[in-house]
């Protein structure tokens, strides 16, 4: 009897699923909308979600993005889902602007007609923010929209996920979160001086603009390739925020604050075993002579500066303490080729995200205040080349460079 | 922790299993394999040790240190700490450290570092003695006991508390702070980048004191000594001189 209600059920839901009333249809869209992190860039920090009208630094000059809520006036009340689904597919507004590609319809793109209408179906249901566009704010010749064909050409194929017949159902729902919704390229493959990611360095991570923080490689083991990490520590990372290979922090912790850690067991396995798989690229190349003069002359100090004030959590000899302090021998993240993490949390500290699996994190503190220039390329170089470690050495200069970083 | 391997199907390999498959690929020297270093030793399951990352300025037990800036913590009431968090979680309270550390903190959490941190008994830090003129210590000792009817400011220990430690549940102590913080305090609720929950009533006194009254108050609640009994009065226990205190407390 039970399974037989269920699967009435079932129908009714695919029989309402044109009209996008349908509770669960809701409750989809409202899955799927964190899966693709919408209310990041569409809120103002303090004001009320989907409202838009949050400043986005970039290169090019400053963007805000538009108010999603139900609004008629000035959100997007009066849209169609057929006008949601054609922006999301094409990155053309309603009225056939060309949307500048901070909005990730590259990847938004792939999503499917169903996910799309149970989005939009979500938005139509929170409360609505009466809250008129800003607009754009970006320098000549950037602000002229028409540019954006070329930008187009070169980086943007429209067209949904096509799952490979090769490979699992896991890894291809992995794919799909991964290159769809997630939009999980927009930072960690490089963007160029055009504001695009190409297709060949997919993944190989690079500098956020404006934010300085280093998105890693998800491809090469030298930074967070994942290759050598088992399905559960990938799945914690994403999940929880922490690891017992390492915590979330900068930019990525709220991708698991806003997205990450909503996502089902199911569909958070899906996308460990996607980037896993994920091939790998890239060595390390030898440090060069300055590097190791400066490792030679700055180890001592660090060393020092270690035992004092690092060694309590994460072990004099860097094992750290389970996922509560993260290990630093064999960390990707200490060692990788930019230095720019590395020193930008030993300057700023930082909490990870609190998740539902992990409500109370441990943290780490800042020590911007105590440490001179010279101390933290110091203890840097130290945690970069000790225990085997294959980092190279850092600089006071890169250490003072960073001191100024945004931290909003 | 069992949950965690609890899901991983084909690829279920706990972290002893893959450790032992790593060295074996070490031993074979099958490409480029990271042993990394993991300990079984997790961190004390402890709010002392979870708000490490707040002692290195703020003191192991919430004293403060010797940075003007980095204020004394402990003892302060628990929904006054809990204010601040919240505020510079949110962004109403701007210092960007914190906004930076606190952003993805979830408010229960929050409420147990402000317990934990209200619970501490510290002694007093002995701070410097102000260096001001006997008329500046006199124009803070009025405004900080007296306060100045003519211009309709109350004084401090209208609200704060006779001796000054503050009421429960959310006026904070104003004692054993530096010159420094304190009048960066007052300065930053002058201009409204320190805000309070509506109706954010001490920014309606700080807009009625001048450059020079904020500098003799400082001086002169930095100079005071500690209290013989830390704990602020309790809640109810003094009728205020405003009726507007955080209606968020209520």
């Amino acid at each position: 009897m039970r399974t037989h209600r269920w699967f009435a059920l079932g129908l009714l839901v695919l029989a309402q699923a044109g009209y996008g009333q349908d509770t669960s249809i809701v409750a989809r869209g409202e899955y799927l909308a964190r899966a693709s992190d919408c209310i990041a860039c569409h809120s103002n920090p303090g004001d009320k979600p989907f409202g838009g009208g949050r400043p986005m630094s970039t290169p090019f000059g400053t963007l805000y993005s538009p108010n999603i809520s139900p609004d008629r006036a000035t959100g997007i009340g009066a849209w169609t889902a057929d006008e949601f689904y054609n922006m999301m597919r094409t990155g053309r507004s309603r009225s056939g602007m060309l949307l500048y590609p901070a909005m990730p319809f590259a990847a938004y793109t792939k999503m499917t007609r169903p996910d799309i209408d149970a989005i939009f179906a979500y938005l139509k249901t929170v409360p609505p923010v009466h809250r008129p566009n800003t607009a754009q704010d970006l320098r000549f010749p950037y602000n002229n929209r028409t540019l954006l064909l070329g930008w187009r050409t070169l980086y943007f194929t429209e067209g949904e996920y096509k799952p490979d017949p090769s490979k699992s159902s896991d890894w291809n729902r992995g794919a799909y979160l991964v290159e769809g919704p997630g939009h999980c390229a927009m930072c960690h493959t490089a963007i160029n001086a055009l504001g695009g990611s190409s297709a060949s360095a997919a993944y190989q991570g690079g500098l956020i603009p404006m934010q300085y923080w280093y998105a890693p490689s998800l491809t090469s083991n030298h930074e967070a390739g994942l290759g050598d990490w088992s399905i559960a520590d990938i799945s914690d990372l994403l999940q929880a925020g922490v690891s017992a290979r390492g915590a979330v922090y900068g930019p990525m912790a709220e991708v698991v604050h806003n997205s990450l850690q909503y996502l089902s067991d199911a569909d958070i396995r899906a996308m460990a075993v996607y980037l896993k798989a994920l091939p790998a690229t890239g060595a390390s190349s030898a440090p060069t002579q300055a590097e190791v003069q400066d490792k030679l002359r700055l180890f001592p100090l660090g060393k020092k500066i270690y035992a004092a004030q690092c060694a309590t959590c994460h072990g004099m000899q860097g094992e750290g303490k389970g996922s509560d302090f993260p290990p630093l021998a064999g960390n990707q993240s200490i060692q990788m080729t930019s230095s720019v993490n590395p020193i930008r949390m030993v300057l700023n500290g930082g909490y990870p995200p609190g998740t539902i699996r992990n409500p109370r994190p441990y943290g780490m503190p800042p020590f911007a205040q105590g440490l001179s220039d010279e101390e933290v390329a110091a203890v840097v170089t130290y945690i970069r080349t000790a225990w085997n470690n294959r980092g190279t050495a850092v600089t006071d200069a890169d250490v003072n460079a960073l001191r100024s970083a945004p931290l909003d | 922790m069992v949950l965690e391997h609890r899901t991983i199907g084909d690829f279920a390999v706990g972290r002893y299993v893959a450790g032992v498959v790593l060295c074996l690929a070490l031993l074979i020297g099958t490409g480029p394999v990271y042993a990394q270093a993991r300990s079984t030793v997790t961190a004390p399951d402890s709010i002392a040790t979870r708000v490490m990352a707040c002692t290195t300025c703020h003191g192991l037990r919430g004293e403060g240190s010797n940075d003007d800036y980095f204020p004394r913590l402990a003892g302060k009431p628990a929904r006054y700490l809990y204010n601040q968090l919240v505020a510079f979680r949110d962004g109403q309270r701007k210092y960007a450290p914190m906004n930076y550390l606190l952003e993805y903190l979830p408010d229960a959490y929050l409420q147990e570092m402000a317990e934990y941190f209200a619970e501490q008994q510290t002694p007093f830090p002995t701070l410097p003695k102000p260096d001001v003129s006997p008329a500046v210590m006199a124009l803070g000792q009025k405004l900080t006991l007296e306060g100045d009817d003519r211009r309709h400011i109350p004084s401090c220990v209208a609200c704060h508390g006779a001796s000054l430690t503050g009421v429960s549940p959310d006026i904070p102590g104003l004692l054993g702070l530096r010159t420094k913080y304190i009048s960066a305090q007052l300065g930053a609720s002058r201009y409204g980048a320190r805000v309070s929950a509506k109706p954010n009533c001490m920014q309606k006194i700080t807009v009625l004191l001048s450059d020079a009254d904020i500098a003799a108050a400082a001086a002169y609640l930095s100079s005071l000594p500690s209290p013989p009994n830390p704990a602020p009065a309790t809640e109810g226990s003094l009728k205020l001189a405003l009726t507007c205190q955080s209606s968020e407390a209520r």
